[in-house]
This record gives C-alpha cells, sequence and structure tokens, in this order.
C-alpha cells in the first residue's frame, strides 16, 4: 500500500484564553508599568527587609519629626514620624497588613459569591430567591457604610497582637460586602451555561449535581470573575483607608498604610506633608496599578473588544 | 485487557435478565404550559430487546424526544411532568426510582448520543479528559488509566491518531469526528442501551452513512439495544430492526422494519413512504401530507390525524382508534389498519 498518509503537523500548540490574553497585556506599556508597581508592592509586602533595616517599633522620642532632608541617605531616608519611629520602616511593614487584607477579602468574596451564585444559578427555585434577595439586601448598602456599620460594633473590643487579629474584623466586615457582584456574575453564568447541551450530555452520563457544577458549569462563570477581580482588589485597599481615618479599621498600634493616613492628616498641615503624602501616594499609585490591571484584563479576555 | 465483570444487580437490584431488556408501556408526559397542561407523550409504548436497534420515527413535535428524555430521567421538570405509564429496564420499574439511584443508571446502563456534538461537548476540556472523567468519577480509575481507556474508546469508534487527538479540544475536530467522540463518551461504561438523538441531523450525508454503520458495528459487537430517534426515515431503512412511528405524542405504528416499508398499516406511515422522492418519478409532482401536525394543546378529536388523513371518515373524528393488530408484531393504532394493511384504502 503506498503512504497515502497525511504528514503529521508539527505539534502546534493552540493558544490558550489565557495565553492569548497574556500576550494581549504585556503589549500594553501601561500594564507594564501597573505590574511593576504591584510586583513591588507585593515584595515589599512579602519582603519588608528588602527595603529597610530598621524596625519599625523601636521609637526615640529625641529624634521625633526628622524631616527628610537627606533624600533617601543618612539614618531616617523618609524622616520619622510624631513618635520618633523610623517612617521608611514603618511604611514598608505597613504594607504587609494592607496587602493580607485586600488579598483575605477578595480571597474570601470570590469563593463565597461563587458557591452562593452556582448554587442560585443551578438550583433555582426557592433557594435561588432566598440567595437572590439576601444578595439585594447587601448591595443597597454600600461597602463603606456597611463595613462602618459592622466595625462599629467590634470597636476597642479586639486585640491586635498578631496579624491575623489585626485584620480579622475588618477583613470580615468587607468580605460581608464584598461577596455580591461575584455572586451576580457567577449566577449569571450559571443560567446561561446549565442549559447547554454539554451540561444534559455530562448529566446524561451520570455525573452529580456538584461534578456537573464546578467541572462543567463554574469554568464559564471564571472568565467574567476574573476580570472584576483587580478592580476590586483596589477599591477594598481604598476603603480599608477610609476605615482606618475614621478610627475603625485596623486598629493601632499595627500599621497600614489606612493607619498611616489616619496619622499623617493631623500632621500635614504643620508642615511635615511627607507624613502624609508617602502613605497616599504608595496608596493611589497601586490602586491605579489594581485598576489599569483589571481593565486591561477584561479588554484582553473580552473576545468581543479584540 | 483485564476487565471487570460487572453484576447488572449491584447497580440496578431487582434486575430479572429474562425481562425484557428496555420496555416503555403507555408513557405519558405533560407539559405545564401557562397553567395549561399540555400533552406531549400520550401513551408511548414500545420494547427493545438486546442486540435489536428500534428506530423512533416522527415529526418534529411527534414526542420522540422527550420520551427519550423521559427514559434517560433528564426531563425539565417542571415544566414536564411524567403522569403516568413504565420505563422498566430489566424489568425494574426506573420512573418510581430516586434521583441517585437514576443517576448510577444513566451512563452505566444508558446512556445517549446527542444530535449536535459541538454543543454536547465541553468546550473547555479536551476530549480525553472528558471521557476520562467518567472513569475516574464511576469506576475510580487514575488519571493514566483513564487516559490510555480514552485512547483506546477513541480508536475503536475510529479516530485515527488517536492517541495523539487525545488531548484535542471539541472546536479542533471535525462534525464527523466529533459525533464519533460523542459515541465513544456514551460507550465508555459499556451500557446496555443506546439512545442515538438524531445523531446524524447535523452532519452530512456521506459522514452520514458512516456514523450509522459505526453505531451498527458497536451495537452488533457489543450485543446493545439501540434506540434510534430520527425524522428521516431513509437514515434508519438499514440498519433498525423495529419501527416505531409515532405522531402527535403516541406510538401509531409498530413493526419490523421490512414489514413498515412493503406493508404500512396506517395512514400516516404510508403517506410518509410516498413521500420519499423516487428515482424513477421523474417529472411527476412529489407527494406530500398536506396541513400541519397537530398543536398538542389542542388536538383534534378522535384520531388526531384524521384531518389529514386519505382514509379519513366520519367515525374517525369521533372515536379514538384502538390498537389494531392486522399481522402478527405489526400493530397500527387506526380503525382500518387492515384495510390499510391489505393496501384496500
Amino acid at each position: 500500500m503506498s503512504e497515502l498518509t497525511a504528514p503529521v503537523p508539527a505539534a502546534e500548540r493552540q493558544a490558550s484564553l489565557w495565553s492569548d490574553a497574556l500576550r494581549t497585556m504585556i503589549r500594553r506599556p501601561d500594564v507594564i508599568i501597573a505590574g511593576l508597581v504591584l510586583l513591588l508592592v507585593f515584595t515589599m509586602a512579602a519582603f519588608p527587609g528588602l527595603f529597610t533595616d530598621k524596625d519599625p517599633t523601636v521609637c526615640r522620642g529625641r529624634e521625633a519629626k526628622l524631616r527628610p532632608d537627606t533624600w533617601f541617605t543618612g539614618d531616617h531616608p523618609l524622616g520619622t514620624d510624631a513618635f520618633g519611629c523610623d517612617f521608611a520602616a514603618t511604611l514598608v511593614h505597613g504594607t504587609r497588613p494592607t496587602i493580607v487584607l485586600a488579598l483575605t477579602v477578595i480571597i474570601v468574596s470570590v469563593a463565597v459569591g461563587l458557591v452562593l451564585g452556582i448554587y442560585a444559578g443551578y438550583y433555582g427555585g426557592w433557594l435561588d430567591t432566598l440567595i437572590s434577595r439576601a444578595l439585594d439586601v447587601f448591595i443597597v448598602i454600600p461597602m463603606l457604610m456597611g463595613a462602618i456599620l459592622i466595625l462599629s460594633l467590634f470597636r476597642g473590643r479586639v486585640s491586635a497582637d498578631t496579624l491575623f487579629e489585626t485584620i480579622a474584623a475588618p477583613a470580615l466586615a468587607l468580605s460581608l460586602f464584598g461577596w455580591m457582584e461575584f455572586c451576580r456574575y457567577t449566577r449569571a453564568a450559571t443560567l446561561e451555561t446549565k442549559n447547554l447541551d454539554y451540561v444534559v450530555a455530562a448529566k446524561c452520563l451520570g455525573a452529580s449535581d456538584r461534578r456537573i457544577m464546578f467541572k462543567h458549569i463554574l469554568p464559564n462563570a471564571i472568565v467574567p470573575v476574573t476580570a472584576v477581580v483587580p478592580t476590586t482588589i483596589g477599591g477594598i485597599i481604598v476603603t480599608e483607608a477610609a476605615l482606618a481615618v475614621l478610627g475603625i479599621g485596623v486598629q493601632p498600634p499595627a500599621t497600614s498604610w489606612g493607619v498611616l493616613l489616619s496619622k499623617g492628616t493631623e500632621w500635614a498641615g504643620g508642615g511635615y506633608v511627607y507624613l502624609f503624602a508617602w502613605p497616599l501616594g504608595l496608596l493611589v499609585l497601586t490602586v491605579f496599578a489594581f485598576a489599569t490591571f483589571g481593565d486591561a484584563l477584561r479588554d484582553a479576555l473580552d473576545p468581543k473588544l479584540r | 485487557m483485564a476487565e471487570t465483570i460487572r453484576v447488572i444487580g449491584d447497580t440496578l437490584p431487582g434486575a430479572d435478565l429474562n425481562a425484557p431488556l428496555l420496555e416503555v408501556d403507555d408513557l405519558r408526559v405533560e407539559f405545564q404550559v401557562r397553567g395549561k397542561r399540555v400533552p406531549a407523550v400520550r401513551g408511548a409504548s414500545f420494547t427493545l430487546e438486546r442486540g435489536r436497534t428500534l428506530a423512533v420515527v416522527g415529526e418534529s413535535g411527534s414526542g420522540k424526544s422527550v420520551t427519550s428524555q423521559a427514559v434517560m430521567g433528564i426531563l425539565d421538570t417542571p415544566p414536564g411532568h411524567i403522569t403516568g405509564g413504565a420505563v422498566r429496564l430489566h424489568g425494574v420499574d426506573l420512573l418510581d426510582k430516586d434521583e441517585e439511584t437514576r443517576r448510577t443508571i444513566r451512563g452505566n446502563h444508558i446512556a445517549i448520543v446527542f444530535q449536535d456534538a459541538l454543543s454536547a461537548l465541553n468546550p473547555l476540556w479536551s476530549v480525553g479528559f472528558q471521557i476520562g472523567e467518567l472513569f475516574r468519577v464511576h469506576r475510580g480509575t487514575g488519571r493514566k488509566e483513564a487516559r490510555r481507556r480514552a485512547v483506546e474508546l477513541l480508536d475503536l469508534v475510529g479516530i485515527p491518531d488517536a492517541a495523539n487527538r487525545v488531548g484535542d479540544y471539541p472546536h479542533q475536530f471535525s462534525g464527523g469526528m466529533r459525533q464519533r467522540v460523542m459515541i465513544a463518551m456514551a460507550l465508555a461504561l459499556d451500557p446496555e442501551v443506546l439512545i442515538a438523538d438524531e445523531p446524524t441531523t447535523a452532519l452530512d450525508v456521506t459522514v452520514q452513512a458512516q456514523i450509522m454503520r459505526l453505531l451498527k458495528r458497536i451495537q452488533a459487537e457489543r450485543n446493545m439495544g439501540l434506540i434510534l430517534i430520527t425524522h428521516d426515515l431513509g437514515v434508519v431503512a438499514d440498519v433498525a430492526d423495529d419501527v416505531a412511528v409515532m405522531y402527535a405524542g403516541e406510538v401509531v405504528e409498530r413493526a419490523g422494519i421490512r414489514e413498515v416499508f412493503k406493508r404500512p398499516a396506517h395512514p400516516y406511515t404510508k403517506a410518509l413512504l410516498r413521500a420519499i422522492p423516487r428515482v424513477d418519478a421523474v417529472g411527476r409532482e412529489l407527494e406530500v401530507i398536506g396541513g400541519l401536525p397537530p398543536n398538542p394543546a389542542s388536538l383534534p378529536s378522535g384520531c388526531p390525524f384524521h384531518p389529514r388523513c386519505f382514509a379519513a371518515e366520519d367515525k374517525c373524528a369521533a372515536e379514538v382508534p384502538p390498537w389494531l393488530e392486522p399481522a402478527e408484531n405489526h400493530g397500527s393504532r387506526c380503525h382500518f389498519a387492515q384495510e390499510v394493511y391489505t393496501d384496500e384504502r
């Protein structure tokens, strides 16, 4: 028999949705800048020792309120605060609670939103009614307002010895008012997917409800949810700062950018602008970076915009 | 290949192997539409034996797909409700089983192949994963072994170079190949009954023939019962053993395939056969069945086919016709079954 078999084409990997999205994104300079900012911030949160060798808890009264005249050199590159603590160290060490809080809130919100959304969409009926009405109730209360409400209950009653205790109360409050958007996206994606032939086909081959939900329906909901995650993280950081300024977020002596902002405002008018400007700058930069990233991610994942 | 021998009673307690493989007995399904109950299936009955192929033929809306959904247990409830009858697998009525039992029956005992394989395969997973998933979930097979079995199955259904294509996604296959993948998935757990719901409608004619031959071959090899649901008499002609013709939610004629083609006993079947274009009838006008299929919400009185029937008389509008058997194993729901059978009408 003659050789009639077609030559096997060289293994040409089909680009996946995610690698396509990544390729689209790294072509945009704003995304690269945002990525670098986020990398810096995450490194600060993970390894504060790389940026400062000072201990933010060692404060000397006679060194209080030293202005950073020497510009990134000398003993206190960013000066000291009202209590004589090294401000660079305070700022760097304040990054971790901020970032950990934001990530905790987003993880809890996404998890709760996905699970509730998929159950509501898949089973429908009274469960859907219950979850959707609860969602309506939570969604009319702005996140900040709701968090203020919840946190005023905790005020002064929580210790803040460990990182967990520091962020537990604000994380709980913010998560409580953060899951709705993810729930809505997931529910919508579930409703769209659950009657598709391949879900029915999976059912016909004896797949259990849970398997259908998490193996066949959930992957469809992941894309719209992923696109809103970075933007939401930015929002959470801002809300945390607002709570701290109001004195009910992360509780001093623990620090976060919000706490630093709150303390900085007291001195900014008296000529110590840097105490206010640095945390504000860092916060704004980070939030912008997340927003840019989220925007680009949404564009890259949306096939209609390609 | 080490194959564990599956005992029917494990997954289907009370199974009687002497009973018919699948028996649908006077199945009735109604849909709740805007407060009204609309009958979609009004007493469908047929029997499927091991190694036989039953073609269920009917127009759109005749209730053939709803029947298969009810048999599978995937009817959307609400709005669909099974209001009567029985679906017996090895003598065990499936309709009074709980959802969990029915789930183990699906795939293990009864599997289904859908019309549009592109939408019936999950676009997000490779075909190897989707086939292997069945082994991993139902049989607890390891990942590697599941993949090996997936390759075997793809090979069985005639996908060339199966070992290399097992990691491909559904969109990378052509229509016919996708339908083969669907068939491979349905066969994975070695079901005894395979329902093919218009398996070739979305394919072009040459591929249709290939798929039908594939189904026939596998059915013979595995001694399965095969139900072919179709609206195309031509497709089933050389594959099916028996035919059940459905009209307005009921089986109007049931017989062996040759019998039906040679001597139909119901005017509807007869009219359908006359409507098949013939090569030797060049220049003559194509015969059609006048009118439209009835709306199930307001069926005509008596015999639902009478407004379109060439043999109808006053009696047909007044009385529901009984089930008559003009010949052995040849039944028809028509007052004049005998006359139609003997070609007097």
